[in-house]
């Protein structure tokens, strides 16, 4: 299970993860399992005891990850931000402009889609948008 | 007419390389066929029943000659010699091999042009008003509008992958001629407290196989909230749009469900926090920008003439053809002395909305000649000329009638939407093109298509309702019973301000029962009407639908 980084392919260091139920309890610096249907502000307060939000991407059609990400960023979060499961390349750069900073995805998927591919993504032309507005994918 | 800068430019260039890249991808095996497929479709390309379509933008139906003849081009090089007009004021390939595709994108470029995003769960290619910047009844020039939509919403990071398709459509005038109530977001133009022009925002409206109207969920938007408060609706739809069925994943099922009161509340609340954050929100509007659109729409320079031209009055007197084609085809533009062509694109047998090569440069050397260099795709598959000058009406008609676009029907019967159904569509249930031709046909005669007046008849090929069937004053819906075509008629729908969904008339009749229940129809019409100004759709109104139902079924 690689992470996918900026600067490449990097091992899985994921801690364990705390549910948004059990998220009051969790000692400082916990990583936190983001529920897709779950409200960002509810988590809000917590923000500043995370070390890590992951957000589940189910299939890579379902592009709710993104939103989410936004919201939480919008809300302050400013820790590590994952999106994890399905993406394929072309959504990489897509996911690093709605903050998430790295991706967790399956060894299965890493093997289909090497290294040299995510990479090559980041690359992808900024839409015009955004260029004009002096941003790039990193946003 | 907006122009390309640097960035764009660099940018449909970089997006023709980039389908080739993840074509190349396909055949290598990193990406499956349902990974592949909706990036395929983000670049227009759809696999039909018989051939690849490339669906080709036409953002806001506003195109120049030279655009036009490139059109031409492709579908002289890379079809069979014809495109389609679409109801989104698009163009369809209907015969394109996949191995060109490449290049006709790079054609396509060379004109600032691209099939970008008129497919696929996104953001589509934004429509508007076909009379935009010309209309005598308008607020203000809707496509400053549509072209900032259009460059937020090209590859939206955020909103590539939503629960399904989004369509936007703009006015700038109180008689809608786009559709709006039928969209996901419909933007009407309106004059805020002190006259400053803001939007009343439209969400949730809908045809296919659950037709809604839009609704309210602003009175009225200040101008420079529009991006923000866009793009916390589409935050919201994208949260909570439904995913589990497709067929209840567009975001009038969502406000549907949801209420609209509860809707415009979290749509509210997220509009407000993007106001609140630190800076502004993201996506204001970048007022050098907003002014650099506004300038490329600026009118063009249009002579002092007088309302009445004496050479138009003396040609019509002279010929009785170009009289009745200006009455029908010709519509009041703002500007004294001038005027707005419609050219239907759908002659006498012909399919709505086909046009051919021949056809296409006509309509190229018509709009450089008379229409200071522009033309416009309308939603009803007609070619407008926005500017013409009274003085030139007979010159154009002249030309228009060598190249056999001179059917004097714009807004009559025959001037029939039809999408392309069976014989083209893989989606479709039953063939649309020949139940419009055989209707084309028996209301050909001219004097009897004006005597019937205004009255839209609007086809579909399948229950998605791309020919807009739940809004024709009659609707056609072609459906598949036991491997027979049967056509469900609906009565009473209405596209404009005053939107209604047709009901539906009873059980469905088959292909060849279609055109003789439409003329009984409005044998009984003229029957019942009161006067000659009394439209059907005023005459349904009136009576209801039990006279009409009775003819329809009389020979069954």
């Amino acid at each position: 299970m690689p992470l996918v980084t900026d600067t490449g392919f990097a091992p899985d260091d994921t801690p364990a993860l705390v549910s948004l139920g059990t998220l009051p309890d969790a000692p400082e610096g916990a990583a936190l399992d983001m529920p897709l249907d779950a409200d960002p502000a509810a988590v809000a307060p917590h923000f500043d005891r995370l070390s890590l939000v992951v957000v589940p991407f189910p299939s890579f059609a379902d592009g709710r990850g993104f939103s989410l990400a936004r919201r939480l960023r919008a809300l302050g979060y400013r820790g590590r931000l994952r999106a994890a499961g399905h993406l394929i390349t072309d959504q990489f750069p897509f996911a690093r402009f709605c903050g998430f900073d790295e991706l967790s995805i399956s060894d299965a998927l890493a093997e289909r889609q090497p290294e040299a591919l995510w990479l090559a993504a980041l690359s992808r032309a900024v839409p015009p948008f955004l260029q004009r507005r002096g941003k790039g994918w990193a946003a | 007419m907006y122009r390309y800068d640097e960035f764009d430019h660099d940018y449909v260039r970089a997006r023709v390389s980039e389908f080739r890249d993840q074509t190349q991808r396909r055949i290598d095996g990193a990406l499956t066929e349902d990974e592949y497929k909706p990036l395929r479709l983000m670049n227009g390309l759809y696999l039909q029943l018989h051939a690849y379509m490339l669906r080709v933008a036409i953002p806001y139906g506003t195109l120049s000659s030279r655009q036009m003849r490139t059109l031409a081009t492709i579908a002289e090089r890379w079809d069979e010699g014809y495109g389609h007009f679409t109801t989104r004021q698009n163009i369809q390939y209907n015969w394109t091999k996949l191995t060109d595709v490449g290049d006709i994108l790079d054609a396509l470029a060379d004109v600032e042009m691209h099939a970008i995003q008129t497919s696929g769960n996104c953001i589509r290619n934004v429509t508007a008003d076909h009379f935009a910047g010309a209309a005598a009844d308008e607020i203000e020039d809707p496509r400053p509008t549509a072209e900032l939509i259009r460059q937020w919403s090209t590859a939206h990071p955020e909103f590539a992958f939503l629960p399904r398709k989004f369509k936007v459509a703009v006015t700038g005038s109180p008689n809608d001629r786009a559709v709006t109530k039928a969209h996901d977001i419909g933007l009407r133009m309106v004059r805020g407290e002190g006259g400053a022009p803001g939007y009343e925002v439209i969400v949730g409206g809908g045809l296919g196989r659950t037709p809604m109207i839009g609704k309210v969920m602003r009175d009225f938007l200040p101008k420079d909230h529009l991006l923000p408060y866009l793009e916390a609706i589409l935050r919201v739809y994208n949260l909570h749009g439904r995913r589990d069925n497709k067929y209840k994943a567009r975001i009038k099922i969502l406000v549907h469900e949801t209420g609209i009161d509860d809707m415009r509340a979290q749509v509210e609340a997220e509009f407000e926090r993007q106001m609140r954050e630190e800076g502004g929100p993201v996506v204001a509007p970048d007022p050098e920008q907003v002014a650099r659109i506004e300038a490329y729409f600026a009118p063009p320079a249009l002579a002092d003439l007088p309302e009445r031209s004496e050479t138009l009055e003396t040609a019509m007197a002279e010929d009785a053809a170009l009289a009745r084609w200006v009455e029908t085809n010709v519509a009041a533009h703002r500007a004294p002395g001038h005027a707005i062509v419609t050219v239907a694109v759908k002659g006498t047998g012909e399919a709505p909305g086909d046009a051919t090569t021949a056809q296409m440069r006509a309509l190229a050397d018509l709009g450089e000649r008379y229409s200071h260099d522009e033309l416009r795709i309308s939603h009803e598959q007609n070619v407008i000329l926005p500017h013409v000058r009274k003085d030139d009406l007979p010159g154009v008609f002249a030309a228009l009638r060598k190249a056999g676009l001179a059917t004097a029907n714009a807004g009559l019967i025959t001037d029939i939407i039809a999408c392309p159904g069976l014989d083209y569509c893989a989606l479709a249930t039953a063939r649309s093109i020949p139940v419009a031709q055989d209707l084309s046909r028996r209301f050909a005669a001219p004097d009897r298509a004006k005597a019937i007046g205004e009255f839209t008849i609007k086809i579909s090929g399948c229950i998605n309702a791309c020919g807009h069937h739940h809004v024709g004053h009659v609707g056609i819906l072609g459906l598949e019973k036991s491997g027979i075509e049967n056509y469900q008629i609906t009565l009473g729908g209405d596209h404009t301000e005053t939107m209604a969904i047709g009901e539906r008339a009873g059980p469905g009749i088959s292909a060849e029962e279609v055109g003789p229940a439409i003329e009984r129809l409005v044998d009984a019409y003229l029957d019942v009407r009161e006067d000659e100004g009394e439209r059907f759709i005023d005459t349904y109104r009136r009576l209801g639908a039990e006279p009409f139902k009775a003819a329809l079924y009389a020979a069954a």
